[in-house]
């Protein structure tokens, strides 16, 4: 069975990664750890099953309207939390705080509207189809999460490295200051930034309410451990250090449950965290750039 | 509206055992804070605490001063050993590193049957009364108070204000920094063991991020400049959902909403002990301006 648990593997690391990578973004471009980034993951899931139960669309553009929706969603966080914050040069412990609180509040505005029961997409909501080689079955699921997770990661990739949009954005990562003395517009791009960071995990959401079959508002607490762990392993604001990180997760809890214990499935992302903060901080990618906000 | 004092003994003790349990475990947050380190695993030695004294008194029978004393010994070790490596990480990275710490333990406790794994313990003696209470607040404000009229206090703002330039003057830094971490461990422990002997049960989940993001709050939320902010923001914040009771399902989203708005229009708590300092000062110096000359 290994191969199939290799399958599996793959496809859980590629969600902790498209969570991880909106996560590594704020912290990279905007300085801050987004600890609400696990209430947005939570939203994309619950708006994709309300477009999908409630309006009869198809997953897929359920699927891009809950990404726009969520990115919008993080937006708004910014514009009411961060960016007073930023304009008051707050210290770093301030955002890392009030992300807490607009968690805390969407989580409990969710279960206050929704209750607190697990809810699931209606089935025929996928194609039901797997391919099976032997005794090998790869779902449409999985085909699907992968292929969508690497074509957003490379679209992030490509727009990072080749555009004059991610130099500007890799600018502000350096140095938010110079990058306005430089002529960049480095509100707005936070703004965008943030939107990015969104609907990333938006898709995350939905993809994990999908594979899971399982929505809750309390979905995202969970997540944002992982996807903590994720950066930390990978190096905090590397989108390379995401990627790897998260499948590197996904592969650790895959085989911890298939080959040790299922006990222990979430102390491992931990374990890991905990290791790597002692031998390396920086991660396996990253430079610890101390930036004093 | 009750008929006597001990039917609203009956019906509010726990609440205000929980006022002084939550206060001293924002004073113990509030201590590491002080020292410019936001760690994130107060509720984890909390946890631990609780753990070790409830086993004491449950599988060995001990009697609980010592079972006590053994929440807080346990907790201490434990900070004493992971601090060392731990305290090299600053800002995010030892909040981050305090988190995956809190987890651990959490899951180590799921796993250990002897102590209960996912079930919790049960059946703790009901142990704890006010006085104990009230006397551990007492004990642990005073060595607080002590602590910051010290040399200990004066290094503890030296590393918060600018580590680099501390260091400079010649204060250990990493030392006193771990005095802030096991001292603030000993205090979450104390809490933990004086909660568990009144709660009955105990669980692994007791002591999660959510815990340690409460107890946060509350010193964030007080001041965690003063001593009587963190006492201040434990005693509120522990009445508030019962005076919310209305709000039914939203009661925790103001929680939410409390966090927020202090971070963006509180950024020092609502008892902001310099802001009163200022204000003293200015008196004073108005008092010596207009009645100056003879002095």
């Amino acid at each position: 069975m290994f191969s199939q648990q290799l399958i599996n593997a793959v496809s859980l690391g590629s969600v902790y990664a498209l969570f991880a990578l909106g996560f590594t973004l704020i912290f990279g471009v905007l300085g801050v750890i987004n600890l609400a980034h696990g209430a947005v993951f939570m939203l994309g899931s619950y708006i994709a099953l309300l477009l999908v139960e409630q309006f009869s669309l198809p997953i897929l553009p359920a699927l891009l309207l809950a990404m726009v929706v969520s990115g919008l969603f993080a937006v708004l966080i910014d514009l009411l939390v961060l960016r007073p914050l930023r304009a008051r040069n707050a210290p770093h412990l301030a955002p890392m705080i009030a992300t807490i609180g607009v968690a805390i509040l969407v989580t409990n505005i969710m279960q206050g509207l929704l209750g607190a029961e697990v809810k699931r997409f209606p089935v025929g909501t996928l194609p039901d189809e797997s391919l099976g080689f032997g005794d090998l079955h790869i779902t449409a699921l999985q085909i699907g999460i992968v292929v969508i997770s690497l074509l957003l990661m490379a679209g992030l990739w490509v727009m990072m490295k080749r555009t004059q949009l991610g130099r500007s954005l890799r600018a502000i990562a350096e140095s938010p200051k110079a990058a306005a003395l430089l002529g960049i517009p480095v509100e707005s791009l936070f703004y965008f930034t943030s939107f990015l960071a969104g609907a990333l995990g938006g898709a995350a959401g939905v993809l994990v309410g999908l594979s899971f079959n399982a929505i809750s508002p309390f979905m995202g607490q969970p997540m944002l451990h992982k996807g903590i762990a994720v950066i930390i392993l990978g190096g905090m604001g590397d989108i390379r250090g995401a990627l790897i990180g998260g499948i590197f997760l996904g592969f650790a809890e895959v085989f911890s449950v298939a080959y040790i214990s299922s006990d222990f499935r979430d102390a491992v992302a931990f374990g890991f965290l905990f290791l790597i903060l002692l031998i390396k901080p920086s991660g396996l990618f990253g430079k610890i750039l101390e930036r004093k906000a | 509206m009750f008929e006597s004092w001990d039917g609203f003994w009956s019906t509010y003790s726990a609440l205000i055992f929980g006022v002084g349990i939550n206060a001293m475990l924002a004073l113990s947050i509030a201590l590491t804070l002080s020292c410019g380190l936001l760690s994130l695993a107060n509720a984890a030695f909390m946890g631990i605490g609780a753990y070790a004294a409830a086993t004491a008194t449950v599988q060995f029978q001990l009697p609980f001063e010592l079972a006590l004393l053994l929440g807080i010994i346990f907790p201490v070790i434990v900070a004493l050993i992971i601090g060392v490596p731990t305290l090299r990480l600053s800002g995010v990275y030892l909040a981050m590193a305090t988190l995956g710490f809190g987890e651990v333990v959490r899951v180590i406790i799921l796993n250990i049957d002897f102590i209960g794994g996912p079930m919790g313990l049960n059946g703790i003696p009901n142990l704890t009364n006010f006085w104990h209470i009230l006397l551990s607040l007492l004990l642990v404000i005073f060595i607080l108070w002590r602590m910051r009229q010290s040399k200990v206090g004066r290094a503890f703002e030296a590393i918060r204000e600018d580590e680099i330039a501390a260091r400079l003057m010649g204060v250990n830094v990493t030392r006193y920094k771990l005095i802030a971490f096991t001292v603030g461990a000993g205090i979450a422990g104390l809490a933990g063991g004086l909660n568990a002997h009144y709660t009955y049960t105990i669980g692994p989940n007791n002591y999660a991020f959510e815990n340690a993001v409460e107890i946060l709050t509350m010193a964030v939320f007080g001041g965690a400049n003063s001593l009587l902010g963190p006492i201040l923001g434990g005693t509120i914040l522990t009445l508030l959902p019962e005076v919310l009771r209305g709000l039914k399902d939203y009661r925790l989203a103001v929680n939410g909403l409390v966090l927020i708005f202090v971070v963006l229009y509180l950024p020092n708590g609502i008892w902001n002990a310099n802001r009163f300092k200022v204000w003293q000062a200015k008196r004073a110096l108005k008092r010596n301006v207009h009645g100056g000359g003879d002095a």
